[in-house]
């Protein structure tokens, strides 16, 4: 599509283990394993999945805060890949990152203003101190922080409050892309509704474009426009939200729709849950065939012989099943 | 009473300084009671040596003829007496003490400089870097170090500069690995990768990032290193390797008191107890700042 | 009336006596400032064959509720109050009075199974030292108990897996382990502090379902402590609301999420993000952020957020109210 903001053809991302005596690679663990995806202006790509999926990987790769080992990263119509190290930084002021865990993310040495003014100074040395503190503050009145907070350390703020520290340094220079890790996985549920409400507005604002990562299938609906299923390393489904939580075509989808806790006791008891049996496999050896068949309640034989592709199975929804919709 | 609902009542919160975990520190420094009264003598031994001297109507160099070998008499002249050549013992320790502070605190400084911009670029850089830079100070540290003293005097000669530069070759190395792992452990945490991503070049993330974050651990060991400059000195002046008569250090005076131990046990022991105290404060400060600023601690 | 009644007939257990009554639970820590109340004014009972959630966010105290309980309380904390478990007071009781009942009829699970179990000993070490020492019986007898266990937990080849070190196991598998481990002497009071939080969403429905049937069969007495809604409303007939160390509320299941009285129950429940509601509208928000140690202010500990204060909320802290059928709630707002 050409007016993708961001391309990404079939990344791959492996770990290698260990080294024999030979210097050998021991195999590796394959993080992610031939994704691809696109992402328009304005628009939230929610990625969801468990551990060990690869959805943290990917937010990495895609920024290149890792190598990735095979594939493509097409960001504004130019290939990160061929970016020297020096052209790579610079692009870095439009696609940012905000990471799951608030308060390890703030330098501890720093006040909140320096954090936030930080990106300034790496990308605008030449701005003048008064010019950056009023960017600073408009920055953390944007986010909803108190002038006054300005001078204080990251560790005298509550977990939500230093989300929005960080979300701060990352809007500052209006970035086009925001990666967002599990931004709120480590926050309070009343918390975690400010958070959400935050993130919307500033897109509405900015036309920002969104990397939503998070396991959490309820916030992922409240906030992304299409959503991407990863299951060890590999997509599962894509599809709009709405299309993908009315009718999912993919089983491991199902699983984890249902299995969404829904503050209703009487829904909740009455619901029918698919519960999946087994464990995760490991990255390091993924199931042959379609990585979900050694839980997937409804694989057969072909399942576990042949894997099958990313199929579009009707007005943009995207599966990888053999019975993709069926039963 | 009746409840009826008034305008939000603002709630007072108490207000909040900023409290850098710098000053924080500082404060639980503060409360250690052994190390803030060592750090009072340390200060005052330094003053002592530093401002006192100006108080004597005399240089430690002049011979007094008049009394020579003069036993300690707290209201004469000369407080703790002179040596054989005339010259006041107090006044001579003081002075000397000059030469074994300002080495012991500078080479700390300046080898605590040197490691810590060392240590942080070689391990947040990693890689076939780190292994180099490692290996060179491994090397260095299996080299004994009387022998690089002695090279070291070889080469620049027997003076002061070679001195200092000896001490500092020598006492890098070990806080340099101590950053070195501090900055290792420091490169997978969230906040270096939230810079990375924040587009800042390696150069600016050591700088900026890694270095300020090892203080705590630098700080610690820049004590100990104080600790290890004054006695490294000692120990190659009373070997001759140091300071250069005519100027003194606590260690040429304990080498010439060695010498006259058995006529004259004050020229040996003034100077040894200066020495001692002042290391014996230093170990306190060490333990203290160890306390209070190592994050291993808490 | 629900359906299926996760536990025993409601009626019954009402009837019985509670095997564990708390009577104004007070937490204190010593720090350098002084010291700082975590947990005030909490009173709650627990009877056989129920399981009663304790929800609260972070500073709401709940984790140290249970801790306190157990006596694991850390070395800076002081309970006070009053907490009879089968009519005997264990609140600052000595760890060897203590350990008479802990492990064997008080038994904890906690959040982060890979810290709780002792990753150098194998897991049939581990389950026959809690038989051999409550149970006094021989090894041979209680790895056949421990091997039971497993299999009732459902971990498949049970026999095989038990030689096991807990790191070969997976995270649901090794949660699974810490419920046998507290099963085993088959107690009469269970404590599970944030069971599924550090689990992946589809093991969390396993882990949930097994401990309820459990909680079943065993007519054990349950208490769950986590900050999760959809997990209370799948487990739990009664749920305590906690927030900045005081009850707010407390009620049967269905009355607390259908018709909640305190602003804050009221708050969390509409802030959480639900599949059945349209996600055009931003989510509901509670402003502010919670904290902790609120113990030491005067008024509710909930004012400063609460949307509908008024004057008397921040100078008088409101008592836990009981409003009869169960309910209770601490507010100068809800009439009792």
């Amino acid at each position: 599509m050409s007016d993708a903001l961001l391309s990404v053809r079939d990344l791959k991302v492996h770990f290698p283990i260990g080294r024999g005596l030979l210097g050998r690679s021991a195999g590796s663990v394959r993080a992610l394993d031939g994704v691809s995806l696109e992402l328009r202006a304005g628009e939230t790509l929610g990625i969801v999945g468990e551990s060990g999926c690869g959805k943290s990987t990917l937010g990495r790769a895609i920024l290149h805060l890792i190598k990735p080992t095979a594939g493509n990263v097409i960001w504004l119509g130019r290939s990160l890949h061929d970016l020297d190290a020096t052209a790579l930084r610079k692009e870095r002021r439009n696609m940012q990152i905000i990471f799951q865990d608030p308060l390890a993310s703030l330098d501890p040495r720093m006040t909140v203003g320096q954090i936030i003014a930080r990106p300034l100074k790496t990308f605008e040395p030449a701005l003048g101190k008064t010019e950056t503190e009023r960017r600073v503050l408009a920055a953390m009145q944007e986010v909803g922080l108190a002038p006054e907070m300005v001078r204080r350390y990251p560790h005298e703020f509550s977990g939500g409050q230093c989300q929005r520290i960080g979300i701060a340094r990352a809007m500052i220079l209006r970035p086009k892309l925001v990666v967002c890790d599990e931004p709120v996985s480590a926050l309070d549920v009343s918390i975690q509704a400010q958070i959400i409400n935050l993130l919307r507005r500033l897109q509405r604002e900015h036309g920002l474009a969104l990397l939503f990562i998070s396991h959490n299938l309820g916030v992922v609906r409240h906030i992304s426009h299409r959503v991407l299923v990863l299951y060890l390393g590999r997509v599962m489904e894509v599809a709009d939200r709405d299309a993908f939580f009315a009718r999912p075509l993919h089983p491991y989808s199902r699983a984890l729709i249902s299995a969404i806790p829904v503050p209703d006791p009487k829904a909740e008891r009455a619901r029918q849950r698919i519960v999946l049996q087994g464990d995760l496999p490991s990255p390091f050896d993924p199931p042959v065939g379609c990585r979900f068949c050694t839980r997937c309640p409804r694989a057969t034989e072909r399942c576990h012989r042949e894997e099958p592709a990313l199929l579009d199975q009707g007005a943009g929804h995207l599966a990888a099943c053999h019975y993709a919709g069926e039963g | 009473m009746s409840d009826t609902a008034a305008a939000p009542v603002p709630v007072a919160e108490p207000p909040r300084l900023g409290l850098s975990p710098f000053r924080a520190s500082l404060r639980r420094y503060a409360a250690n009671h052994l190390a803030v009264a060592s750090s009072v003598v340390l200060l005052l031994v330094t003053l002592a040596c530093f401002i006192g001297p100006f108080f004597f109507p005399f240089t430690a160099d002049d011979a007094d003829f008049d009394n020579l070998s003069a036993p300690i008499d707290l209201f004469s002249a000369h407080l703790f007496g002179t040596d054989d050549l005339g010259r006041d013992l107090l006044l001579r320790v003081l002075v000397s003490g000059r030469v074994s502070l300002a080495l012991g605190f500078f080479g700390a400084i300046v080898s605590v400089f040197i490691s810590v911009l060392y240590g942080s670029a070689a391990g947040y850089l990693g890689g076939r870097i780190d292994d180099l830079m490692m290996r060179a100070v491994d090397i260095l540290l299996s080299v004994p170090f009387i022998f690089l003293a002695i090279v070291i005097n070889v080469m620049l000669g027997k003076n002061n500069t070679s001195l200092f530069i000896a001490v500092v070759v020598t006492l890098w190395l070990t806080p340099a690995v101590i950053a070195r792992g501090q900055a290792v452990s420091l490169r997978s945490r969230e906040f270096i990768e939230a810079a990375r991503a924040g587009g800042m070049s390696s150069f600016q993330i050591i700088l900026r990032h890694i270095a300020p974050n090892s203080i705590n651990v630098v700080i610690v060991y820049s004590s100990l290193l104080v600790l290890e400059t004054i006695l490294t000195e000692s120990f190659l002046s009373f070997l001759g390797l140091g300071v250069q008569p005519p100027a003194a250090s606590w260690g040429t005076l304990i080498a010439e008191g060695a010498q006259k131990l058995e006529t004259d046990p004050r020229v040996l022991l003034l100077p040894g107890a200066f020495l001692a105290a002042v290391l014996f404060c230093l170990n306190y400060i060490t333990d203290g700042l160890r306390d209070a600023f190592d994050p291993n601690e808490r | 009336m629900l359906s299926t009644p996760m536990s025993a007939d409601p009626d019954a257990v009402a009837a019985t006596a509670p095997i564990l009554e708390v009577k104004g639970l007070a937490i204190r820590f010593k720090l350098p400032q002084g010291w700082v109340t975590a947990v005030d004014g909490v009173d709650f009972e627990l009877r056989r064959g129920e399981v009663v959630g304790i929800v609260g966010e972070s500073g709401s105290g709940k984790s140290q509720i249970l801790l306190a309980l157990m006596g694991l309380l850390a070395a800076n904390g002081r309970a006070s109050g009053s907490a009879l478990f089968q009519g005997r007071e264990i609140l600052n009781r000595s760890a060897r009075e203590l350990d008479e009942v802990r492990g064997s009829a008080m038994a904890m699970i906690f959040q982060d199974p890979m810290t709780s179990l002792n990753p150098y000993m194998r897991v049939s070490d581990q389950l026959t030292e809690v038989l051999t020492t409550h149970r006094g019986v021989g090894s041979a007898e209680a790895l056949e108990i421990a091997v039971r266990m497993l299999e009732r937990v459902r971990i498949p080849e049970a026999r095989r897996r038990i030689r096991l070190y807990p790191h070969e196991f997976s995270g649901g598998m090794r949660q699974r382990v810490m419920i046998a481990m507290a099963l085993l002497c088959e107690p009469a009071l269970l404590f599970a502090d944030e069971p599924t939080t550090a689990l992946d969403v589809t093991v969390q429905a396993q882990i949930l379902e097994l401990l309820a049937d459990l909680a079943r069969d065993f007519n054990a007495a349950v208490a769950i402590v986590t900050h999760d809604l959809g997990v209370i409303a799948r487990l739990c007939d009664r749920v305590i609301v906690l927030y900045g160390g005081r009850i707010m509320e407390q009620a049967p299941i269905e009355e607390v999420f259908y018709d909640p009285r305190h602003p804050y129950t009221k708050g969390l429940l509409a802030s959480m993000p639900r599949l059945d509601e349209s996600p055009h509208e931003d989510l509901r928000t509670i402003p502010g952020q919670p904290r902790a140690a609120m113990g030491d202010l005067p008024g509710c500990p909930f004012a400063p957020r609460c949307e509908q204060r008024i004057a008397r909320c921040t100078q008088e802290t409101p008592l836990l109210l009981r409003a009869g059928d169960g309910r209770a709630a601490a507010c100068h707002l809800v009439a009792p």
